[in-house]
């Protein structure tokens, strides 16, 4: 599942080169030091997490800081602060997971905390650990502060410049909301397996909604973006504002919108954000742990056909700054770019360590959990379609009737079945070739294991999305990013109301 | 785990009483004008079996603090996990730090003291389970053994899962609110996989409640897993067509929800719902009641005061079709130029009056048309009411099931759809705090093949 929408190019912010050490430095003053944690009790702590019978464990420290700002009716009316910090404690043995969490990280909260986890194996010796060394390899992103990256009334003034330039596009403009929020997040890995890793994750957010207003029509239109940097990405290109303006001309566009059509029919997905569709069809039937139980329409069908020629699908955790990429996974891999179909064929699967072992593979970096409190699975980080040769405009010229979607409000999918739904938010008529009238939201509907079989073009245009992507499963959100080019999809249900 | 906590709930309350206590001193000596805090701590076992075998065992323990404080009409908030005595410290100089920067809002205040809640009955929300591990992981594989031995067709498992939770939260503000009190909740869920040919499919079915003498017994829980999988399988599609929808009960507790969100405060000022200036005036047919029962015993959702400390109300949403009020917290309230209607943070035990019509009555009242189990998407859009949802289930024709459907999807709007609701089921058969039966209205657009 994805929420939010919108499309746009997104220019990375540039990386600049770091010593690596620096995260966990970080994550030793923030985490450790404040507890009166030391290393050698570190190594007591996962050596009792560990016996005989358990085949895997691991400490996830974390320390995130969060905070927010709203701003409503021209007023900055809100704004938060808040510290999560806590530690868990997992012990696996064969396809069990014992897990325990606790949110004071002393060393006797924490030893009994490992007790219960660990509960889940017969009992043993307590096995002798010693913690290595960090294999981290990228440098996607700084270990920096976003929350101090720009002073407070910068921050609102910045929230009070993006409601003006709405409320200037147009007199419909009735309300707008604006809000921001900065994000560090430190985390710590430790592991039986040698692992010791740490990094601090920055990630920013501004989102925009307005309602347009005219001769009693009201219409919503919302826009944003986000990356892993501070919060100066705002203030570059003109970004913060051409939000606002994306937003205004969302709702003024939906004012003018007519029923959207009801049945099967060509549809063209713009480039960007659309790309909720590969999240959806395919990306979470990918996920291991729905492959290794079988509970995937994917389950068992590496080297099958599942998509057209030409398509290729990648899941790459790898791209500078994007809201949807990690230096590390939360259980210490370095994430890496996944193949997943290539060239119609399915390749691989995505992995954490627990599912890679018991299907005998090696983790893919993408073992990823919401916070302490919860067990790592397999997620995505960021999953895109790659160009294909065609001309934007020739493929929607190829269409004689159908449906054009280019901004999507978020999707879901039954993994089982395969079916899968993605909401359209801004969507136009083809008739002969050329743009129609704009069309009200309306879901599309479409089975995973084929969808992809029915592309007969690709764009030269592939776009990421501008990094709003929150993903859902099994309880647990963590952000996420989509791409792809624009694509022609030669049959899919359109759920309208006009026939 | 709740087994420790049982004894020492009294002591633990106390104790969070005055962790509030200390928050809304030190929101004072910081120079607030006023302030308010809530405290939480709760902890629990979770434990997931898949195919007869333990697949995890967790234990939960959660802790938080928030607060809010006020400099006249600006307000800054924070929120922390940590209960120490410096942790309250900081979190109050974070929200002052907030409030520097934060600009006046007039109805940014507490809730007025004669609003407030003085007294907090006993909703019976309290009964912990002194469950073992072992002897949830015996009911889980129980409740999951029911559901693989229910048809041959029950080809794989996502596994049975067991819950038990205990929480005690307390809240508290400068004009003299403080209320307190521990809450438990138990549940225990099970999805299993069936195949036919080449297809597969799943469903679930789950129970849910504050004792866990009233779950449902797990075998149910099992085998109605396995039943509502098994009949999804042999699914169809169907042609793009116009047909009466019958929503089966917990689908249709979905548009009870999205009728909620449409007249909540925030929705209503922000002028962000399709219900807009319409109190007063009829939005369902005159033979609609829906009601919120917020003192039930034993309720999901049942509470004695609201997120702003005022006393919650048993009361009529809708009353003879016509709607009678929005749902404001103190906030949207003011911002409407209204009372608040004890409804931060939501609505409570949501009702509607259940008709005398059973499941097999209600198809034979749709007569030829669809008859929806299951809803995918976000696909209904709050300010124009207009809905387009992913859906799945059984074509019907002269109240008869003809077979399982999928892939398709039905729209209309909400308003419309409200308004055509032509009779609600007595078959309310789902667990949770919202109570209806299944919904028939009139006409909706159904897209497929
Ligand atoms: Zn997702």
């Amino acid at each position: 599942m994805v929420r939010l929408s919108k499309p746009t190019l997104i220019i990375p912010p540039s990386t600049q080169t770091f010593i690596m050490t620096d995260s966990l430095a970080i994550a030793r003053d923030s985490i450790l030091a404040p507890a009166g944690l030391a290393e050698s009790d570190l190594d007591r702590l996962l050596g009792s997490l560990t016996s005989a019978s358990i085949d895997a464990a691991d400490i996830y420290f974390q320390y995130s800081r969060l905070q927010s700002w709203v701003l409503e009716d021209g007023i900055l009316k809100d704004g938060s602060f808040s510290i999560e910090q806590g530690a868990g404690l997992r012990a696996v043995s064969g396809e069990k997971t014992g897990f325990a969490y606790s949110d004071e990280l002393q060393f006797p909260a924490l030893a009994q905390a490992a007790e219960a986890a660990r509960a889940i194996a017969r009992s043993g010796q307590d096995a002798r650990v010693q913690v290595g060394k960090a294999p981290i390899e990228h440098r996607l992103y700084e270990p920096l502060n976003p929350i101090e990256s720009l002073a407070d009334q910068d921050k609102v003034a910045l929230l009070q410049r993006v409601d003006a330039e709405a409320r200037r596009q147009d007199p419909r403009v009735r309300e707008v909301v604006a809000s921001l929020v900065a994000v560090q997040d430190t985390v710590m890995v430790l592991a039986d397996d040698g692992t010791l890793a740490a990094d601090v994750r920055p990630l920013v957010r501004l989102s925009v909604s307005v309602i347009a207003e005219d001769k009693g029509r009201r219409e919503q239109g919302a826009s944003g973006g986000g990356a892993r940097a501070d919060l100066g990405y705002f203030l570059l290109e003109d970004r913060a504002l051409s939000f606002a303006r994306e937003a205004v001309r969302l709702a003024l566009t939906n004012l003018e919108a007519v029923d959207a059509p009801a049945g099967s029919m060509t549809v063209v997905l713009g480039a960007g954000w659309p790309g909720v569709l590969l999240h959806e069809a395919v990306g979470h039937g990918l996920e291991g742990d729905f492959n290794r139980k079988g509970s995937s329409v994917f389950a068992g069908r590496i080297g099958e056909r599942v998509a057209a020629k030409g398509v290729t699908v990648v899941d790459d955790g790898t791209l500078p700054g994007r809201r949807g990429s990690l230096n590390m996974d939360d259980e210490g891999t370095p994430t890496q770019n996944t193949t997943l179909i290539e060239d119609g064929i399915l390749r691989g699967y995505m992995q954490d360590k627990l599912n890679a072992r018991l299907t005998g593979c090696a983790s893919t970096g993408n073992g990823r959990r919401e916070s302490y409190a919860h067990l790592p699975m397999p997620r995505m980080t960021n999953t895109y379609m790659l160009a294909g040769n065609r001309d934007p405009e020739e493929i929607i010229a190829s269409v004689d009737k159908g449906l054009y979607a280019v901004n999507f409000g978020g999707g879901q999918v039954d993994i089982t079945s395969g079916k899968f739904v993605f909401s359209a938010s801004e969507a136009y008529v083809i008739e002969k070739g050329k743009l129609g009238r704009p069309v009200k939201g309306a879901t599309l509907i479409g089975n995973g294991p084929d969808v992809l079989t029915r592309v007969s073009m690709i764009g030269n245009d592939l776009k990421l999305d501008e990094g709003v992507g929150t993903c859902g499963k099994e309880g647990q959100s963590v952000p996420v990013g989509v791409g792809q080019p624009t694509l022609k999809i030669d049959s899919l249900t359109v759920g309208g109301t006009s026939k | 785990m709740p087994t420790a906590t049982i004894e020492d709930t009294g002591e633990r309350l106390a104790r969070l009483q005055e962790t509030i206590d200390d928050l809304l001193k030190e929101a004072k000596r910081q120079g607030a004008s006023a302030a308010e805090a809530s405290v939480g701590s709760s902890s629990g076992l979770d434990v997931t079996v898949r195919l007869g075998e333990v697949e995890t065992v967790e234990h939960t323990r959660d802790n938080g603090l928030g607060v809010t404080v006020y400099f006249g009409h600006r307000k800054g908030t924070a929120s922390t996990s940590d209960l120490s005595p410096a942790a309250v410290r900081d979190a109050v100089q974070a929200a002052c730090a907030i409030a520097q920067h934060t600009q006046e809002d007039r109805c940014a205040h507490l809730a007025a003291p004669e609003l407030l809640a003085t007294e907090i009955p006993d909703l019976d929300l309290c009964h912990p389970w002194a469950i073992e591990v072992e002897e949830a992981i015996a009911l889980a594989v129980a409740c999951e053994d029911a559901a693989r031995g229910y048809d041959p067709r029950i080809v794989n498992s996502e596994g049975a899962s067991l819950s038990t939770g205990f929480g005690i939260h307390v809240a508290g503000n400068s004009n003299g609110f403080m209320g307190g009190y521990p809450t438990t909740r138990h549940s225990l869920n099970c999805a299993v996989i069936g195949q036919e040919g080449e297809v597969m499919q799943r469903d679930y079915w789950w129970t849910t409640a504050r004792a866990a003498s009233d779950l449902e017994p797990g075998r149910a829980v099992g085998e109605r897993a396995a039943e509502r999988t098994v009949s999804r399988l042999g699914a169809r599609r169907l042609s793009t067509c116009e047909a009466p929808v019958l929503f089966r009960a917990e689908v249709a507790a979905g548009l009870l929800r999205s009728l909620v969100s449409a007249i909540n405060g925030t929705s209503i000022y922000r002028r962000s719902s399709f219900l807009l200036d319409q109190v007063g005036e009829p939005i369902f047919p005159d033979f609609v009641r829906i009601y919120e029962e917020p003192h039930l015993l034993r309720g999901l959702a049942s509470a004695p005061y609201d997120g702003d400390g005022v006393v919650t109300r048993p009361k009529d949403l809708v009353t003879a079709g016509v709607l009678q009020t929005y749902l404001l917290d103190t906030y949207s309230g003011c911002r409407l130029g209204l009372q608040t209607t004890g409804n931060a943070g939501g609505v409570r035990n949501l009702r509607i009056q259940m008709g005398a019509k059973d499941r097999q009555a209600m198809l034979r009242e749709l007569g030829t048309g669809l008859f929806v189990t299951e809803l995918m998407g976000h696909g209904v859009n709050a300010v124009t009411g207009d809905y387009s949802r992913g859906a799945a289930g059984f074509w019907v024709e002269n109240g008869e099931i003809q077979y399982p459907v999928e892939e398709i999807t039905i729209a209309g709007n909400l308003k419309e759809m409200f308004a055509g609701l032509q009779a609600v089921g007595n078959d309310c058969d789902f667990p949770g705090s919202t109570r209806t039966g299944s919904w028939l209205i009139d006409r909706m657009t159904i897209a497929g093949e």
